[in-house]
């Protein structure tokens, strides 16, 4: 519907120069320039990526360009081969507000954060440590309850809590309760997975709709004269993942949990390690309902709300199928969708196609919509 | 979402950008602005504009509240949220855009107590709940939010809080339209009237576009539909060579405006002489500052505040972006000076502004093609 018309100007010469300069500002590794951390240092988006990118990686890692599996890689979980055994690590910390929401707490959500974190790296949940800080005057009955939340949800996802640590700082100095937890897995034969291994025409899937996590912590905060009975999605990833890797094998290129920055910042972080374009249908994103007409009452983006048990897998267009109806017979992700492809150019960019018919970049977001939800 | 989908159905918009394309001639070159950030957010969530055949270009207008405000004005508000005894409140897209040397983000960093509200009304609860201190609210917008925060200084002065003050930024739409109008390389053939601040002036201030200016103005909704037929409407008067004022968003918008709100704004608001607008310089009879019989309410009696104008550098060229002259690269600072992390004019400091958008997607803002 849009014929070429000789109003549309061919790329001059001085506008080409500046698209390069503007190309090769993009193509640098950030910096990290701040003089003090932000809010928006938490919150998932750009300025998390050059603290990251620009600090952490050329501190921790850096000779590590081009490593599939070490730290500048910024996968879920880094990889250690012990005496030809593949374990996966990783660690995660929470400090969500408030500490009990509809569908779950702060406990559960340690255990299921860190399991997925390892799930979605291929790697079978085995042990997980946990460190607690506890602020002065926390209410003992609280503590009990996390302890038995986190003991629940650890049984419910496989692992062991195989050691501990606790700090108790004076009032006012941490909210209630911080917890900290790292956990070790096993990875499974059957995983190859890569953010940088997405190819052209590999279909997106995501495993459930979206948003609720965020959405309900949101409205628990009671900060908006809303009311729905949105819960909390928080649940354990393993059986999605098990169930991906055997449907899709080698045809599974990577799984991500979309957790902070939700399923929007995860496109756009693979999109940009495997120098691809991504194109999301909107139409075809699961969200229900009520998660819809909340994110439109606050004006944000169903794609950037945090979920804390819904992943997004990038399979070959071969075995998509097979996969996507393996993902749906896993327990909770009944509502699991094929939602986008991977395509060629623009690389590092993603795409949407807007359920009204246009298009349009869907960028990491530069802030914060809403601090402290995991 | 009943109520809401219907406005949202792609065959309908497929059917109003078939009428869209029969009503352009080819060969020629179209720019129509959108005044109003509202629409220009709406255009970019649904990708409107991809539904709009190549020769129609939408240049987004003025209508951004948060854009507009001059880094002075940040500055100014900064001295405040920076003192002991304030907890200082604005809405969370003010957060982010910059004064002359910090954000509010960073300020609240440093320890300031700065704090994100939903509505004037927070700020005025957080006054009664923190009686020991003053709670600053740092009042943007349009004539679409004034008449929240005159109310909510009304209810202040009624209940008699003393520790509500308010910063006050309010702007009005009208005069800085007539400054594009008036300028003599003006290149738009049309505009999208801003459906907000029509719910509460009406379509009535806006008769002079079509006027005395032969441009024409239809007041739109701002469901992608409704931004369509607007266009549709807009191209329509173009080909019968038209120039006049219509209203797309009836549904909403009374001719008169809401006079109720219209009556408090002025009981609470004046004119002040001039106000300084990012990227656009001193516009006269822009911007409101509260009345005589508000003064006790009015932070900037109460505070030393610097200011100072902090003037953007001469060679930003925002104005003539605005005004569809030239494209964003084609300015100055575009690129090296300017650009969203260390935006100047106002047209990089929105995401949504011509500017950003050219600078995060280059050539693809223009192109929009996937392989």
């Amino acid at each position: 519907m849009t014929p070429e018309t000789d109003a549309a100007p061919a790329v001059s010469d001085r506008e080409q120069k500046i698209l390069n300069i503007i190309e090769k500002t993009r193509a640098k590794r950030p910096r990290f320039k701040a003089d003090q951390v932000t809010m928006a240092h938490g919150a998932g988006g750009k300025a998390t990526q050059t603290m990251i990118e620009g600090l952490f990686v050329p501190a921790f890692a850096p000779d590590e360009e081009g490593d599939a599996h070490g730290l500048a890689a910024l996968a879920d979980a880094g990889r250690v081969t012990v005496d030809g055994t593949g374990l996966a690590v990783t660690t995660d910390s929470f400090v969500v507000k408030p500490l009990r929401f509809p569908g779950g707490s702060i406990g559960e959500l340690a255990v299921n954060g860190t399991a997925n974190d390892l799930a979605v790296a291929g790697a079978k949940p085995e042990a997980i440590t946990l460190a607690m800080i506890l602020e002065e005057g926390l209410r003992a009955d609280d503590l009990r309850a996390e302890v038995e939340a986190i003991a629940g949800a650890a049984a419910a996802a496989g692992v062991k809590i195989v050691a501990g640590d606790t700090k108790v700082v004076e009032r006012g100095h941490c909210d209630g309760m911080y917890i900290t937890t790292t956990g070790v897995g096993r990875i499974d034969p059957r995983a190859s997975l890569s953010p940088a291994a997405l190819r052209p025409g590999d279909k997106v899937l995501v495993s459930g709709p979206i948003g609720e996590h965020g959405t309900a912590i949101m409205l628990s905060r009671d900060e908006f004269a809303l009311d729905a009975e949105i819960e909390s999605d928080t649940q354990p990833l393993w059986p999605a993942a098990d169930a991906l890797l055997g449907a899709a094998g080698e045809g599974l290129r990577c799984m991500r949990d979309a957790t902070r920055g939700g399923v929007a910042t995860v496109l756009n972080e693979l999109a940009r390690a495997s120098s691809v374009a991504i194109v999301a249908r909107e139409g075809d994103v699961p969200v229900r309902p009520d998660v819809m007409g909340a994110a439109e009452i606050l004006g944000i983006d169903p794609m950037y709300i945090a979920n804390e048990g819904r992943l997004v897998a990038f399979v070959a267009p071969d075995v998509a199928d097979a996969a996507l109806a393996a993902l749906r017979a896993a327990p909770g992700c009944e509502g699991a969708a094929e939602i986008g492809e991977v395509k060629t150019d623009p690389p590092g960019m993603v795409l949407v196609e807007t359920a009204f018919g246009g298009k349009r970049v869907m960028d990491l977001l530069a802030g914060d919509p809403l601090p402290r939800i995991c | 979402m009943k109520y809401v989908d219907e406005f949202r159905d792609p065959e309908l918009g497929a059917a109003l950008s078939g009428e869209i394309l029969s009503l352009v001639e080819p060969g020629r070159h179209y720019k129509l602005m959108e005044v109003c950030g509202g629409h220009t957010h709406s255009i970019y969530k649904y990708g409107v504009d991809d539904l709009l055949p190549e020769n129609v270009e939408l240049v987004h207008g003025p209508g951004c509240p948060v854009c507009v405000i001059p880094m002075g004005r940040v500055d100014d508000g900064l001295a405040i949220a920076r003192r002991e005894n304030v907890i200082f409140t604005c809405f969370g897209d003010m957060m982010r855009v910059p004064g002359s040397e910090q954000t509010f983000l960073e300020a609240k960093a440093e320890g300031a107590d700065i704090r994100m509200v939903y509505s004037p009304l927070d700020a005025l609860r957080l006054a009664k709940a923190n009686p020991e201190k003053d709670v600053v609210f740092f009042a943007i917008g349009f004539e679409t939010t004034a008449p929240s925060t005159a109310l909510t200084l009304k209810r202040a002065k009624l209940e008699g809080i003393e520790n509500f003050l308010c910063v006050c930024n309010h702007v009005t739409i009208v005069p800085p339209l007539r400054a594009l109008l008036e300028s003599p390389d003006l290149r738009l053939d049309g505009f999208i009237g801003p459906g907000h601040v029509s719910t509460i002036v009406g379509v009535r201030p806006f008769e002079f576009i079509p006027k005395d200016y032969g441009r024409p103005l239809v007041t739109s909704g701002f469901e992608p539909l409704d931004i369509l037929q607007g266009i549709q409407m807009i191209l329509a008067q173009i080909a019968a060579g038209k120039a006049e004022l219509e209203n797309q968003y009836a549904r909403v918008v009374p001719y008169e405006g809401n006079v109720a709100a219209l009556r408090v704004m002025s009981e609470v608001f004046e004119l002040r002489p001039h106000f300084e607008w990012r990227g656009l310089g001193f516009i006269s009879q822009s911007g409101l500052r509260l009345s005589d019989a508000y003064a006790d309410f009015d932070a900037e009696l109460k505070y030393e505040t610097p200011g100072v104008r902090v003037a953007d550098p001469k060679a930003c060229q925002c104005g003539e972006v605005l005004k569809g002259v030239i494209k964003p690269w084609e300015c100055k600072v575009f690129g090296t000076a300017c650009t969203p992390e260390h935006a100047i004019g106002t047209c990089m400091v929105s995401p949504e502004g011509a500017c950003a958008a050219y600078y995060q997607y280059g050539r693809f803002a223009r192109e929009r093609e996937v392989v």
